[in-house]
């Protein structure tokens, strides 16, 4: 072929055309139709197309292959300038203008029309499709469809991009759309062979809004801004020509272009009046109620029938339904159809809902400039948290899903929304809760109602042992307030009924320690054996004061007969008395008559009291402190022989020694103790026995701390076993 | 945190299953698999009184030596299971708990779709992003 030499704009221009016809991306222009409109839009006879496909070679290839094609369109250029057609004009001729193409009025409708048949052959929906403009509203819609013709008229050279860009763009969509992008992007190459199919398709149009005419300027707008500021200088004389004719209607399109794209990058999901106008009257045919909704299944059968596949389509209405109720409103109706229409003429579906079709609770008229403050908005649109503080929300069930809708950052909102969810739950959780319970401040009642309450609460533990202490406590607590003696005192005689302690022989013994002393001060008992002794002092030592009671009272008669027997009842029911008396009476027979009174006084007790240390160990040693408390005022002879006596006792039980020994070691310390009201003059004995009580007693009173620190240790042991059961247990009650 | 995450139908089929490992993603399944049993033991457990006392929350399936599995079902006997890597830090009871409950509401969401037919699997990017999310945060 002949060289060609194409300066940079010729270059550009040429390669867009190029693109533009070449639908198959194949780098050569086979279809001979795209390119024959074009030649023919050159508005050149058709005898001169004929010819300069001759010349450049198409009509040996059978096709235009690229430089064929750009020689063809310098030889258009060449022709339109009125020079002769010659191969060597192609590089002679300077300063060529480029090939003009011109559009006309009823070519953009024809253009726009025919793009719709395209979209009937692909059969989107029947009847439901967006319609073009009809002929009735031709007038209507062609200030809008000027605009794109308009548009040019700022920046012509932008045709060419718009169509490679639309090539781009809609490459990742069906490969089918981009011709009717483009095309509708396109107003030069279309001519009266369309109008012919465009006048079968009229027929069945209706008057409606054409959202895909707005898709395409739409596509325009995307365009303008770059491309504007590439080649501004550039201008189509044609479309000066044509700028003539419609100079009254682009300038009311020129300012909503420009309104629309002083927004800077523009935002491709706005929804015109036009289009909004013809949602709603869809939306009408399915829910007549404008405030209503749309159910969910009647919404799927319509958005089925743009044969969109299910993926998409619930994609889709995952954006619109905005509030995840199930239905969509007149808002996310229109934002579906929205998008529907985008996705049917190949834009892929945002991430998230752009902000112009966030559902708002405003008039349709202010639909036009609230998307005037999405400045950035791109095909991903605006974050969905921006839209809470932009977008008006109509109730608050829209903003929790907006808040669940988040992303990481609102995780912790989303957690509040849960827990509020929880929330929800505890208030329900809280109502059938007791009353009771939920009693803080007992009102003060009067006695009677108080003492009912105490009755029933006393029935009640004493009935079932295992009240609701809340409820015992709430009881407790009202009684309180009004009887606050009675009401513890009365729980605590209720919640006790324990057996009294049993009476202390030790309690006798302190009581009557003085009493023993001065009753048993002649009571010469030997000690009786070890075996009588040892018994449990409960039933075997009572026939023994009988016994021995006898022989005391004969044995005594002299002495003290009259408090002996006065005692000796006494003593009948107490068993250690009964021990002393044995002992008594032996010592009395074996040792010191003298003594006798000392020491019997002094074993009585003290035997009474070893006599009960087994098992009265405890109380004895409370007695024994109260004994020596109350004996301390008294005699100081009385406590010490008691401790010697029960430590002998103790130690008899514990280790069964035999008492006789035992009992002469008592009889022998007792002997060496002598009275201290009456030895005067025995200081030094008293004092040496003093000294010796003492320390016996301090022995038993540390046997005994040991042993109940044993039984402490035992009983922590046992805590700790019971802790570390719970502790193994506590685990298992999280799952 | 969680290294796998699986809703189960109620027929026992999977509608979705995601781990973040891709290597061992067989192993997940199985492991998912074999705690379908452990479920079906805990809901039969409550017998008489159905779904009105049974939580939703299952709680600690079993543990193995590499990692925990949780369960949570609906009151549809719709399954989830979440496999969670042990020698990640000890997540506490609460944090799985609203992560179940988070499943639990893109499932709702996936529901209310109504071009979803319930049983196919789940194919909603938004469910996607969600348990992405779950699961991003561990690695």
């Amino acid at each position: 072929m002949e060289s060609l030499t194409l300066t940079d704009v010729e270059q550009k221009y040429y390669s867009d055309l190029f693109v533009y016809c070449d639908t198959d991306n194949t780098k050569k222009v086979a279809s001979n139709g795209k390119v024959l409109d074009l030649f023919r839009a050159a508005q050149l006879p058709s005898d001169v197309v004929l010819q300069i496909t001759e010349l450049c070679g198409a009509t040996r290839l059978g096709h235009f292959g690229r430089s064929q094609f750009y020689i063809a369109l310098k030889l258009i250029a060449v022709a339109q300038s009125g020079l002769p057609l010659r191969v060597e004009s192609l590089n002679s001729v300077k300063d060529l203008p480029l090939p003009r193409f011109v559009v006309a009025k009823n070519e953009q409708e024809a253009r726009h029309t025919a793009m719709y048949p395209d979209l009937e052959n692909q059969g989107p929906y029947q009847g439901v499709i967006p319609r073009p403009p009809a002929r009735g509203q031709v007038k209507k819609v062609s200030p809008d469809t000027t605009s794109p013709v308009v548009s040019p008229h700022h920046s012509p050279p932008t045709s060419p991009h718009a169509w490679r860009k639309h090539k781009r763009q809609a490459s990742g969509g069906n490969v089918e759309r981009p011709p009717v992008v483009v095309a509708g992007a396109v107003w030069t190459p279309f001519r009266e062979s369309q109008s012919g199919p465009v006048v079968a398709g009229d027929g069945m149009w209706s008057a409606h809004s054409p959202p895909p005419v707005q898709e395409s300027w739409v596509s325009l707008k995307d365009t303008y801004p770059p491309s504007s500021s590439k080649l501004p200088p550039m201008h189509l004389s044609p479309v000066q020509e044509n700028s003539s004719i419609r100079t009254v209607a682009s300038v009311a399109t020129a300012n909503e272009i420009q309104r629309q794209s002083s927004s800077g990058y523009d935002d491709p999901w706005k929804i015109t009046d036009e289009q909004r106008q013809y949602y709603i009257n869809q939306f009408k045919t399915i829910q007549p109620d404008l405030n209503g909704f749309i159910p969910g299944s009647a919404a799927k059968e319509f958005f089925t029938k743009s044969k969109l596949p299910i993926l998409e389509l619930s994609h889709i209405w995952e954006l619109s339904d905005f509030d995840k109720d199930g239905a969509l409103t007149l808002d996310e109706f229109c934002a579906a159809f929205h998008l529907v229409v985008a996705r049917k003429n190949g834009y892929d579906l945002p991430e998230k809902l752009p902000e112009s079709l966030m559902p708002k609770l405003i008039d349709l008229d202010d639909s036009a400039e609230v998307p005037d403050q999405a400045p950035d908005v791109g095909y991903s649109g605006s974050p969905v948290e921006v839209t809470p503080n932009k977008s008006p929300m109509p109730s608050l069930n829209q903003t929790w899903p907006d808040l669940n809708q988040g992303n990481e950052q609102w995780e912790t909102f989303s957690e509040r929304s849960s827990s509020s969810q929880t929330l929800t739950q505890f208030d329900s959780n809280i109502a059938p809760a007791d009353p009771d319970t939920a009693i803080v401040h007992p009102v003060p009642i009067r006695m009677t109602p108080s003492k009912i309450h105490m009755q029933e609460m006393e029935l009640k533990r004493t009935g079932s042992g295992k009240m609701a202490s809340p409820y015992d406590k709430s009881l407790c607590c009202l009684g309180c307030r009004s009887n606050s003696g009675t009401s513890p005192e009365g729980l605590k005689v209720v919640a006790a009924p324990p057996p009294p302690p049993p009476r202390p022989n030790a309690s006798h013994s302190r009581s009557s320690s003085l009493d023993m002393n001065r009753n048993f001060a002649a009571h010469p008992t030997g000690p009786q054996q070890s075996g009588v002794v040892a018994c449990p002092p409960a039933i075997p030592p009572r026939p023994l004061p009988t016994q021995t009671s006898g022989p005391h009272s004969g044995h005594r008669s002299d002495e003290g007969l009259a408090a002996h027997s006065t005692t000796s009842p006494q003593q009948i029911p107490e068993q250690p008395n009964f021990a002393d008396f044995s002992q008594f009476q032996a010592f009395a027979a074996s040792d010191q008559p003298n003594d006798d009174g000392e020491k019997h006084p002094e074993s009585l007790p003290v035997e009474k009291s070893t006599e009960g240390a087994g098992p009265l160990r405890t109380v004895k040693i409370d007695n024994q402190e109260e004994r020596a408390a109350a004996t301390a005022k008294g005699s100081i002879m009385a406590p010490p022989p008691k401790p010697v006596r029960r430590r002998l006792k103790s130690e008899d039980e514990l280790q069964d020694e035999a008492l006789p020994p035992k009992s002469n070691v008592i009889a022998t310390v007792l002997a060496t103790l002598p009275s201290i009201p009456r030895s005067v003059g025995k200081d030094k004995k008293a004092i040496q026995a003093s000294i010796r009580r003492n320390k016996e007693t301090n022995t038993v009173l540390a046997r005994l701390n040991s042993e109940l620190q044993q039984q402490l240790k035992d009983l922590l042991e046992e805590r700790i076993s019971l802790e570390v059961q719970l502790e193994q247990l506590r685990p298992f009650s999280h799952l | 945190m969680a290294v796998c995450i699986a809703v189960i139908a109620k027929e026992n089929y999977p509608l979705y299953i995601r781990s973040v490992p891709i290597q061992n993603e067989l192993k997940f399944h199985y492991t998912v698999h074999t705690s379908l049993d452990v479920v079906e033991e805990k809901i039969s457990a409550v017998g008489k009184a159905m779904a009105d006392q049974r939580e939703l929350y299952l709680g600690l399936l079993y543990p193995t030596e590499d990692y925990k599995v949780y369960g949570y079902v609906t009151n549809s006997k719709v399954k989830f299971v979440i496999v969670v890597d042990s020698s990640n830090t000890s997540l506490r009871d609460n944090e799985i708990r609203s992560m179940f409950r988070k499943l639990h509401n893109s499932f709702t969401d996936v529901m209310c779709n109504p071009f979803y037919n319930p049983g196919d699997t789940i194919q909603s990017k938004a469910f996607d992003s969600m348990v992405t999310a779950m699961m991003v945060q561990a690695s």
